[in-house]
């Protein structure tokens, strides 16, 4: 039928056969849930086992990764896309031994999701994907377009959540929505601020149940199982409240607290 | 101040425009002046001629897939810059080989002008209704919410079905369409041949389920319901850890 292939852009990374779980997306529903705290930090647990990683501020200029990093960037994303500047230049070491890629706040303009945008951003991740091994991909909060359109460029999707009944609600929100709108049929899970061990292990099954019962019978092939993989929890740390204060990575400032272990453990479990 | 010299006309008696003016007579399209009078009048009503005949379908006398593909392209813009929702749908004629093996092709051709018809009589006048190729149709419908595109699809099928198509005297042919739609690309990567990609994927469907009838790519829903908060929170397995 429409059958213009030249016409046709490269599909959605989604629908990429290749190189599954290269491209991640770390997207959460619900604000304030450590989204980029477990962005940077997971870079860095990466990172330190011997992965080439980026980490590209998808919030588009609304996200904290600068600050979480203590990063002031002269060159971003946004004199990229207004052609002021080479993309080579705007991709800056990181702490943790990683390359970040920040938006800046020039690109709050860019916040509605325009042909333009998308266009610019899917150019920028197809020319720094081959030169990574895994690329992060930290979204802005909510279940906006720009936050879906970014999801969609990605192999893998992490939702960060916390025990908290609305981050708990507003994951559900996100994972029905990737599920329906982008028929997608897993996607991973890091519940942060856990209170006691096996809390993320509990959540992941009460979501799992929900996910069953109302999500998959609406997908497009509600034979194939929805399948929703806990890659860790992360237990409630106040040596984590200090290091974001110090704008220091929990990695690198205390990388044996139960936090930083339970991050690492995250990364072991993707690499695996 | 006035102009004092008119722009240089063309020297319209120089070019060779002998099948474009037959193209329009065939056509029916009626040239305002003479070539003389009003050369550059005269010019600009064959070049808008020839534009419109060549964004038209020449049997149904629908917008051809040129057109439509223009018209989508304007529609994405403004779908991203609005962000007002709206929808495509892919129509396809089912057993048409069957109508033309068993009646004729000029049956056929009838059975696609008349479809032709039916769809253009369904549309608002914003809307886009085309032969994007063989016997597929294809709309787009502007503004048109998720809620309501069940309903305009199945009008435009319910439509077509009602109305056999009279192939020759005291013989009447009943014809269906399967309908495929999805709507416009807000969250996902947008092109025209991606958006035709997801409502032709909504067609094969219709399809496989039996023909004649409509198929839609589901909205995003990011509502939680009462029920789904109450299996979320209810259950009692978070005592259970105690």
């Amino acid at each position: 039928m429409s059958t213009d292939s030249a016409a046709t852009p490269p599909a959605p990374a989604a629908a990429r056969p290749a190189a599954r779980g290269r491209i991640i997306a770390v997207t959460s529903g619900k604000g304030g849930v450590g989204k980029t705290f477990v962005s940077a930090n997971l870079a860095a647990a990466l990172a330190r086992r011997g992965e080439r990683v980026l980490v590209l501020d998808a919030d588009l200029g609304l996200a904290n990764l600068d600050v979480v990093l203590n990063l002031f960037p002269k060159i971003t994303l946004h004199d990229v896309f207004t052609g002021k500047a080479q993309l080579e230049d705007a991709i800056l070491p990181a702490p943790g031994g990683f390359s970040v890629l920040l938006a800046g706040s020039g690109l709050v303009e860019y916040s509605r999701l325009t042909v333009e945008v998308r266009e610019k951003l899917l150019e920028v991740i197809d020319k720094v994907a081959p030169r990574y091994d895994r690329i992060i991909l930290d979204t802005g909060a909510g279940i906006s377009d720009v936050v879906l359109y970014a999801v969609s460029l990605a192999d893998d999707v992490l939702v960060v959540a916390t025990p908290e009944p609305t981050s708990l609600t507003d994951a559900y929100a996100t994972i029905k929505v990737l599920a329906t709108q982008q028929q997608r049929h897993a996607v991973r899970l890091v519940v942060n601020q856990t209170s006691r061990l096996g809390e993320g292990r509990v959540i992941r099954g009460q979501l799992q149940q929900v996910i069953d019962r109302y999500v998959t019978p609406q997908m497009q092939d509600p034979g194939v199982p929805f399948k929703l993989d806990l890659l860790g929890e992360i237990p409630t740390d106040t040596a984590v409240r200090e290091a974001v204060q110090k704008r220091r990575l929990l990695l690198e400032s205390l990388p044996g607290c139960p936090a930083a272990q339970g991050i690492s453990a995250v990364a072991d479990k993707l690499m695996s | 101040m006035d102009s004092p010299t008119p722009p240089q006309s063309p020297k319209s008696a120089s070019l060779r425009l002998d099948v474009a003016l037959q193209l329009l007579q065939q056509s029916g399209v009626s040239l305002p002046g003479t070539r003389e009078s009003n050369p550059s009048g005269w010019l600009q009503a064959v070049i808008d001629g020839l534009c419109e005949l060549s964004s038209r379908d020449a049997l149904t006398g629908l917008a051809n897939r040129r057109q439509f593909e223009l018209a989508m392209a304007r529609e994405i813009d403004r779908v991203a810059r609005a962000g007002e929702p709206a929808l495509v749908l892919m129509i396809d004629i089912d057993h048409f080989k069957k109508v033309n093996d068993t009646h004729g092709h000029p049956a056929g051709d009838l059975v696609l002008r008349e479809v032709g018809r039916a769809l253009h009589d369904c549309i608002r006048p914003m809307d886009t209704v085309a032969r994007f190729g063989g016997e597929e149709f294809a709309m787009i419908l502007p503004n048109c919410p998720p809620a309501f595109g069940q309903t305009v699809a199945e009008r435009v099928r319910s439509r077509v079905a009602s109305r056999p198509v009279s192939v020759a005297p005291g013989q009447e042919v009943s014809i269906t369409v399967s309908i495929g739609g999805a709507f416009a690309p807000q969250w996902v990567r947008s092109s025209a041949p991606l958006w035709i990609e997801r409502a032709d994927q909504q067609l094969y469907r219709a399809k496989a389920e039996g023909r004649n009838r409509t198929c839609l790519e589901m909205p995003p829903v990011s509502h939680v319901s009462a029920e789904e908060k109450g299996l979320l929170f209810g259950t009692s397995q978070f005592q259970d850890l105690e």
